[in-house]
This record gives C-alpha cells, sequence and structure tokens, in this order.
C-alpha cells in the first residue's frame, strides 16, 4: 500500500463505536467493610503488623505483604500530603467544578486516600493542610468511594 | 534462571519507528506497522522465517476491539506457524520477553514490535481503567492529575521547581530537532515555555507528553548471530524490570525505588553511561529517574527528545532501547541505559544496559 | 439496611472514532458500487477478500486491487437454530463459509433459498443484492447467497480452503 498520508476525503471510512458495559465486582470482606462503613459514613483502614493503618484498606499490606489485620476507625479529618489543581474537571470526575485533587493522610492512617477537595480556588490550598469529609446524605450513600462528596477544608471555605 | 545479566549475550540489532504523529487516521494499526517491520528486517537482511520468536506489545483498549492484537500478526506474516507471544504492555516489556526466551535458548533471534494509536480513542479516560478499579477509577482521575500530584510532591519535598520542569521540556523538544521521527520539537526557552497555562497544577502544558499515534519494532540476535548479523551489535548487558504497588497513596511519589532496584540488578553502577533514554513523559519523572539511576551532570539525557517529543501509547519505551541501541551502534555511545515504565506515576519500571562491542 | 456491601458496579463508556484503514474503506467502497473487491499479494499471488491491507502469510502489503463476481462456493456450513436478539431472520437458518470465484479467502455469508438439509458443501452459490438504492459501505448490502443451479464444485477445488 503506499505510504503516503492522503488528505481528508481520499476514501477511507471512519465512523464512531462505542464500548459500554458495567462490571459487578464482589468485594470481599476488607473492601467490602471499607465501603460497607462508608456508608454507614464512617472511614475505616487496615492495620499492618507494626502499628501502620492503610487506607484504603488493602487485603495485604503494601509494604511487607502480610495479610492485613483489622479494620479500625479514621478520619473523617486529615492532612493533605500533596494536591493538584483540576481546571477543567471531566465529566465523568466527582465535582462540575474544578477542584483540587489530594492525597490525604486521615488521622489515624499512614497512607493517602486519594480523593478530590472543594476548595473553591487554588490560592485555598496547600499541602499540610486539614480537610475533613463531607458525606452525602444517607439516603443517597450505598457503599461507594462516592458516598464521601468530596473532601472541604476543615473549618469551613 | 538467568537473572538481570544473562547467560547468553544478547544485542539490539535492528531497529525501526514509524513517523511520531498526531493523528494516524488513514491506515489502520496492521497498515501502518507494515512499513516498520519491512524496515526492521531490511536493514539487516533478514525476513520473518529467520525470526525464531516473535514478541509484541499493544492494548486492545486502545483499539476498542478485544484480542486486536492478533490482527497485527498479518503485518508479519506467520506461515508457517511461528513461536509468539503478546504483551498488553509497551513493547519495551514484549522486548523483555523476547531477551528471556533468547537466554533459554529456545530462538537465536527475535522480533519485537509495539503500536498505539491513542488518536481513536478517549485515552485519558481509558488510562484510569488501568488503576485500582474500587478506590482509584470510580474518581476518574486522568494521568495528568496524577503525575500532577507526584510533581507538587517533588516541589514540597524541595526537590524541583516548575522552572526546572520547564527546563527539561525546553531541552527535550530543542534536540528533537534533529530527530526526523519526533512529533513535537522547537527552539523555544524555558522562559518562553513558562508563559503556558496551568493544563493541572503545578503542571503547564509544555510538561506533558504529545498525544501521538506510532509504531516501533527491534529484532533480538544472540552471541554469533547477532555477530553475524551486523557489525557493531548493542550488546544488553543488563535488564530487568520492578513494579511497585498499585496504592497510589501508600507510594513515595518522589523517589522511583523500582527503578532503582532495576538499576541496581541490571549492573548499571558498575560502570559509567554517557547516553540515558529516559521514558518520563511528564518532565517532573525526568527529575525521579535521574536520582533512581544515579545520572551524573555528564550523561546525555534523552538526546532523541525522549516521551516529550513523542509518546506513542505501547511504543515510546521500546523507542528508548532502540534509540540508545543506534546511539551505541552509531559510537555515539560506549554504553547508554534505557528506561520504559508502566503505570500511573511510575508504578513499573524496566532498566536496560546497552554496550558497544 | 444492615447487610453488609458486597457487590460494586463498575460502568465502563468509552467512544471511538473507528478508521477502517486503507484496505477495508476500498472493500467497503466496492459495496457501496455493489462490488466485491479484493486485493492480491505480489508474493504468493492470493486473492484476500475482504482485503486487510497485508498478506496474512508473506507480511506484505496486498498491492493489486481485483474485481471478484457474484459466483462462489459454499465450503462448509452450519444450520443455526439458536436466535439471538434482533434477529429477523427464519429459524433454522444457514450461516455459510463463501469462497468467491478467484478469491484465496472465504467468508461468511448467510443462505437463503434453499431448505437447510439440501444445503451441502460444494454447493455452487450466487449473491442477492439489495436493490441499488439501498448499497451502503457495509456487507448488509448483500441480502444473503442463493444456489445459482450449477452442478457442485469438485472437493479438490476448494478443500485448502477448509
Amino acid at each position: 500500500m503506499p505510504d503516503s498520508p492522503g488528505s481528508a476525503g481520499d476514501g477511507v471510512l471512519r465512523a464512531p463505536h462505542v464500548l459500554e458495559y458495567t462490571y459487578t465486582r464482589s468485594l470481599g470482606p476488607v473492601i467490602g467493610g471499607f465501603l460497607t462503613a462508608l456508608r454507614d459514613g464512617r472511614i475505616l483502614g487496615a492495620s499492618a503488623s507494626d502499628g501502620r493503618v492503610v487506607v484504603p484498606p488493602t487485603e495485604y499490606d503494601p509494604l511487607t505483604a502480610e495479610a492485613v489485620g483489622d479494620l479500625v476507625e479514621v478520619g473523617p479529618g486529615g492532612v493533605v500530603q500533596t494536591w493538584a489543581w483540576a481546571e477543567h474537571p471531566t465529566p465523568d470526575q466527582p465535582l462540575d467544578r474544578p477542584f483540587a485533587w489530594a492525597l490525604i493522610t486521615l488521622d489515624g492512617a499512614t497512607t493517602g486516600l486519594l480523593h478530590v477537595v472543594d476548595a473553591g480556588s487554588p490560592a485555598a490550598m496547600t499541602s499540610g493542610m486539614r480537610v475533613t469529609a463531607k458525606f452525602r446524605p444517607e439516603a443517597e450513600r450505598k457503599g461507594h468511594l462516592l458516598d464521601i462528596e468530596c473532601f472541604v477544608p476543615e473549618g469551613g471555605r | 534462571m538467568a537473572g538481570a545479566r544473562g547467560r547468553r549475550p544478547v544485542a539490539v540489532v535492528s531497529f525501526a519507528q514509524s513517523p511520531q504523529i498526531r493523528r494516524e487516521d488513514h491506515r489502520n494499526e496492521v497498515e501502518m506497522l507494515m512499513p516498520v517491520v519491512g524496515e526492521v528486517f531490511s536493514n539487516i537482511g533478514v525476513t520473518k522465517d529467520d525470526m525464531g520468536f516473535i514478541c509484541s506489545g499493544s492494548a486492545d483498549y486502545l483499539v476498542g476491539a478485544p484480542f486486536s492484537f492478533v490482527t497485527a500478526l498479518d503485518a508479519v506474516g506467520v506461515w508457517p506457524p511461528r513461536r509468539e507471544s503478546h504483551v498488553e504492555m509497551d513493547g519495551a516489556f514484549a522486548l523483555y520477553e523476547a531477551w528471556t526466551m533468547l537466554q533459554a535458548g529456545d530462538a537465536d533471534t527475535a522480533l519485537v514490535y509495539c503500536f498505539g494509536r491513542s488518536s481513536p480513542g478517549q485515552l485519558d479516560k481509558l488510562l484510569a481503567l488501568q488503576l485500582d478499579p474500587y478506590y482509584l477509577t470510580p474518581l476518574w482521575p486522568d494521568p495528568v492529575a496524577l503525575a500532577a500530584l507526584q510533581a507538587q510532591a517533588l516541589i514540597d519535598a524541595g526537590k524541583a521547581t516548575e522552572a526546572d520542569f520547564a527546563e527539561i521540556a525546553a531541552r527535550s523538544r530543542r534536540d528533537a530537532l534533529a530527530n526526523p521521527a519526533a512529533q513535537v520539537k522547537h527552539d523555544r526557552s524555558a522562559d518562553e515555555l513558562m508563559k503556558d497555562d496551568y493544563v493541572v497544577a503545578p503542571l503547564r502544558r509544555h510538561a506533558l507528553p504529545p498525544i501521538t499515534d506510532g509504531a516501533a519494532a527491534i529484532v533480538l540476535a544472540a552471541g554469533d548471530r547477532a555477530r553475524d548479523l551486523v557489525e557493531r551489535p548493542a550488546w544488553i548487558t543488563g535488564i530487568d524490570h520492578r513494579i511497585e504497588t498499585h496504592a497510589l497513596g501508600a507510594r513515595d511519589l518522589t523517589t522511583s525505588s523500582s527503578t532503582r532496584i532495576a538499576a541496581e540488578q541490571a549492573g548499571l553502577g558498575e560502570a559509567p553511561v554517557d547516553v540515558a533514554e529516559l521514558h518520563a513523559p511528564f518532565a517532573s519523572q525526568e527529575l525521579i529517574l535521574r536520582e533512581a539511576l544515579g545520572l551524573g551532570e555528564g550523561v546525555s539525557v534523552n538526546p532523541s527528545g525522549g516521551a516529550l517529543a513523542a509518546n506513542a501509547m505501547m511504543v515510546a519505551g521500546l523507542i528508548r532501547i532502540g534509540e540508545a541501541a543506534n546511539a551505541v551502534r552509531a559510537g555515539r555511545s560506549r554504553r547508554a541505559v534505557a528506561h520504559a515504565t508502566s503505570g500511573p506515576c511510575l508504578q513499573q519500571n524496566l532498566v536496560c544496559v546497552l554496550e558497544a562491542p | 439496611m444492615t447487610d453488609p456491601v458486597s457487590i460494586m458496579d463498575s460502568p465502563i463508556h468509552l467512544d471511538y472514532q473507528f478508521t477502517a484503514g486503507l484496505a477495508q474503506s476500498r472493500f467497503l467502497k466496492g459495496l457501496t458500487e455493489g462490488r466485491f473487491l479484493g486485493q492480491r499479494c505480489p508474493k504468493c499471488g492470493k486473492v484476500y477478500v475482504p482485503p486487510r491491507g497485508s498478506c496474512p502469510t508473506d507480511g506484505v502489503p496486498t498491492t493489486d486491487e481485483v474485481e471478484l463476481g457474484n459466483t462462489g462456493t459454499v465450503t462448509t456450513y452450519c444450520v443455526v437454530n439458536v436466535p439471538f436478539q434482533g434477529q429477523s431472520i427464519e429459524i433454522p437458518y444457514i450461516c455459510a463459509q463463501i469462497l468467491l470465484d478467484g478469491a484465496n479467502l472465504a467468508f461468511m455469508g448467510l443462505i437463503q433459498e434453499v431448505p437447510a438439509d439440501q444445503v451441502r458443501m460444494g454447493m455452487r452459490v450466487e449473491a442477492v443484492w439489495l436493490p441499488r438504492e439501498q448499497w451502503g459501505p457495509t456487507m448488509a448490502s448483500v441480502k444473503y447467497f442463493r444456489p445459482n443451479g450449477e452442478p457442485d464444485a469438485d472437493y479438490d477445488t476448494y478443500k485448502e480452503y477448509l
């Protein structure tokens, strides 16, 4: 075949194509425990053997590969470890207005939870600041990460 | 078995790439790949019948069709049937598999090819599908957002400034002017680039990779076979890859332990390198990789322009190996390191050390 | 609601712009004109329809366009009794591999106008197209294939395509 790029209208056919499906994922006791607690308005982490608390909880300690122990309560407040400002959110992302992505180390946790902070402007964001979880109304919660609608600066905006 | 150093000497003997462009919407993947495979063979006067093993890297999600990678074999012609494998990853990792095949003595030559068209789909969205499905994907973070978190962490740790990112971008795109295959090339200063808007702060447009469609291929050969085929093979003296935890918040994003360990296993530190081709799609990541690889000031980093000049999914990593091999084979480098990455924020990293005969 | 949460839905929706590529576009264009267009490999001489731009045995670009006629041979077939969502064909129906005269690759097609128990390997068939004004860049421009009355093809003429 000739290697030349042709121009539009050279007879090449194009068509829209959609890939759409919904996976139904089983959760198991650890992730299931975390999401059940979110539905109940609480945040849990997994205890590691040396006292670290993994949030969000994984079945195995990411550092030692040991099975984790009990789920313990953490947050709802915590510290922003690092953040980045999303000026142009996409329709799938959690908020429909500019927000901050943030890795948040909740009180009592050792690792960071990725979520969004509804700070209003990048000027209100700084690494090290405290934020707190804003849960959706109980009737809207279903056992999903977005049962936490977003985080907000502690003490209000 | 062979560890990261290998028992058999294996070399890169040929490398070819398509022009790396923003949008290939005339040819499909097979048509895009065919000239590349043709060239990687004709460079050294071999045909598909000379290949003992074929391994490819690509991602069906880029095409939007399952098992689409199988049709790519039409670009090679697999009759009579050949030993063949595939990874849903960058071609660099397909090269690793081919290298292990040669180490096992099951073949003396291997064709590694890879291709990726990002233009047909929603790249930002589909890359979120590689993340933790319970804790990360539901937020639909795009790769720029994740890299921006990493860049901010670097700044917070006092290890970088936004101006550093601009310097890296300016240097890379200027160097790309000498690379006919590169996509983004210009001679703009870092000061000028700092006027770009943020895409996701602290990353401005210049710190991001382009969206690229492209293909590439490499031929590996072992021992005497390599010496028969070319005068100056680029010998792989060490190759290794490591992966970090899937849990983003459990990683130190300002360092790359997986790169450091892979480099140690590959014996990188045993002697100086003069050229480093690093697969750093975001300018901020080059700093992390330089530190993890222990690269000093005298090393020429990404003379090809790197992933900031062209970043075809599933291809840019193999191109780093190909460009480093070309430098060694052309006498521009005595000892080079090539790096490839996969996953968010440098989660998985491959290090390959190449030496002149 | 006190039951533990045990399931999570992960909805996925991805939009793509699919490109047929150069070779397939030629084939689909041919269908808008009521023609079957294949491509020949310059090395082995085989004609592929539908063409994909490369010869799967030699790995080289297929360079010459070849127009094939409307007649061919059923190399193999199956009788389908399973209904599927949205079908408009009566069950049972015949799904066959059809080797057009001059082609070296069989493609799938629907067989009609013959009772299911009378279809056989080697049966000679012809394409029945939709009315000209309904031709489009799709194999749906061909309604189906039907027996054309010729004596069955010799087994030797299609045994390599099984």
